[in-house]
């Protein structure tokens, strides 16, 4: 398997809050349009590495864009222009030389709605595994187990992989679609709203893996849900109207955040 | 734009409750002292029996708070809920000192007056204008307010000092005053209690505005402040 070791930042930037271990995500003013629209306006931040990253914030503060512009997923969208730059472990992922599909593989992602293929449980995680060349099948099913086990989905499904994906439920199907990210050995995994669709017990299973991947993973989640944010992320962003607002730890932005307008959201006053 | 929520009417009702216990507790305490220097049994009888409704009211801030904090309210909102039950709690406090105190004064109402100048009445104001004062803090969310009251707590304790060393002496000199002069150091002691309570009042307040834990810092002066901070960062 090949494996993907990125270098070690140990300069902290001066966007990122007091605490962060290492910067491993750098953005430096970031400006990000479609079309007329300015979605994001230079914005700049340092994200720790294998810590939790909250983004909040109202609906079309830009929140979704900035994570998707951390594996280029807005490349695919036509008429979008960004400025600015976007370092991960010190290299500008916007540059010619990168390559998008070998950087996806190092920032996986899982969506607010869970979306397994129409495959089975084994080939929704070994997907990723088999594009990069792996066919052994005792490999394969190895790296499978592993990472059912760690998006904590072994136990309910190892008497089942070969049935299809779509069986199982909203919550399951959550963690199968993590399984299926952390199966290639990303470094970070970027989160757009993953429970946001679950009941409370998917919820908080999704929330409790979480927090132990981050002894393995770097995570930016996006959430509208602010006790999520308060409950898993050790950092928070709060963003409004395609800026950066106010960007601290966790505890200090949802106990006294130091911007009228962060009280304000996190309050339920925002209008 | 700030929009008045559902949420936010129940927390101005659980400051409405909470003012209103702390103007029951500010009536203990004065009408306590009226009862202690007016040598009235019935007053003091009154405090006494009055005690339970501020016990209730304890009650009903803790059963709002809790209603509150199961909604997960965040930032200055959690701070004035948890801030809310320290001050209930303190002020339930308050209401069992100035029980004490009524105690004392229907004893020593029954008794020959000592004629002994005693600095109670001074001390009872002292105590009784740090517990308005960091009531109003409360009221008008004023931190400063609250740090200028924290250091005059020195002061009420001086002044128990001074009234114990004053009943010494007259219990040396005139065993027959024994007994009168215990129930006033019960009644001094029960004033400096009062004092610290209004202290821990008025340091809720600097947290609930600041969110800074001025607690067990030297009473919130700010040189004691500079040395604690000084320590953390050597640490």
């Amino acid at each position: 398997m090949a494996e993907t070791t990125l270098p070690k930042i140990t300069v902290a930037l001066a966007t990122q809050p007091a605490g962060t271990p290492t910067s491993l995500i750098e953005v430096q003013d970031l400006s990000l349009s479609y079309g007329a629209a300015q979605a994001l306006k230079s914005i700049s931040l340092g994200i720790g590495e294998k810590v939790v990253t909250a983004f909040i914030g109202p609906s079309g503060c830009g929140k979704s864009t900035l994570l998707r512009c951390f594996n280029r997923m807005n490349d695919l969208i036509d008429n979008v222009r960004i400025q600015g730059s976007v370092k991960i472990a010190q290299q500008d992922i916007y540059s010619q030389e990168v390559d998008v599909i070998e950087l996806r593989k190092r920032v996986g992602m899982v969506f607010q709605k869970s979306n397994p293929f129409p495959k089975s449980i084994f080939e929704n995680v070994a997907y990723g595994l088999r594009l990069q060349g792996i066919t052994r099948n005792s490999q394969l099913a190895a790296a499978v187990e592993e990472s059912l086990r760690q998006a904590a989905l072994w136990e309910e499904v190892k008497d089942r992989l070969h049935t299809s994906g779509l069986g199982l439920s909203g919550g399951q199907q959550q963690r199968l679609c993590i399984a299926r990210a952390i199966a290639i050995k990303p470094e970070i995994i970027l989160m757009d709203e993953p429970a946001s669709a679950l009941d409370p017990i998917a919820t908080t299973r999704v929330e409790e893996l979480i927090l132990d991947l981050k002894k393995d993973y770097t995570i930016v989640i996006v959430t509208h849900n602010m006790q999520q944010a308060a409950r898993i992320s050790d950092f928070t962003a709060f963003f409004y109207l395609g800026e950066l607002v106010e960007y601290g730890t966790t505890s200090k932005i949802f106990t006294n955040p130091a911007k009228k307008q962060t009280e304000d959201y996190v309050t339920g006053r925002f209008g | 734009m700030a929009i008045q929520t559902h949420f936010d009417k129940e927390l101005s009702d659980l400051k409405e409750i909470l003012l209103t216990m702390a103007s029951h507790a500010e009536a203990a305490v004065k009408n306590a002292i009226e009862a202690l220097t007016n040598r009235d049994y019935d007053l003091a009888q009154r405090v006494r029996e009055d005690d339970t409704v501020i016990d209730k009211f304890e009650l009903e801030v803790d059963e709002m708070a809790i209603h509150l904090l199961a909604k997960a309210p965040l930032a200055s909102n959690l701070r004035l809920i948890m801030v809310a039950t320290k001050i209930s709690q303190n002020l339930e406090r308050v209401g069992d000192e100035a029980s004490k105190i009524s105690n004392r004064a229907r004893d020593l109402a029954q008794e020959a007056p000592l004629k002994l100048t005693l600095d109670i009445p001074r001390m009872s104001n002292l105590v009784l204008q740090m517990l308005k004062g960091a009531l109003d803090a409360f009221v008008n969310q004023d931190p400063t307010a609250a740090r200028a009251l924290i250091p005059r707590d020195k002061e009420v304790d001086a002044l128990n000092k001074q009234i114990y060393r004053d009943l010494s002496n007259q219990m040396m000199q005139d065993p027959e005053t024994i007994t009168r002069c215990l129930n006033l150091m019960i009644v001094a002691k029960s004033l400096e209690r009062i004092g610290d309570h209004a202290t821990n009042v008025a340091e809720e307040v600097v947290y609930l505005c600041e969110a800074q834990d001025i607690r067990h810092t030297g009473k919130g002066s700010s040189a004691a402040l500079q040395t604690e901070m000084e320590h953390k960062r050597a640490v």
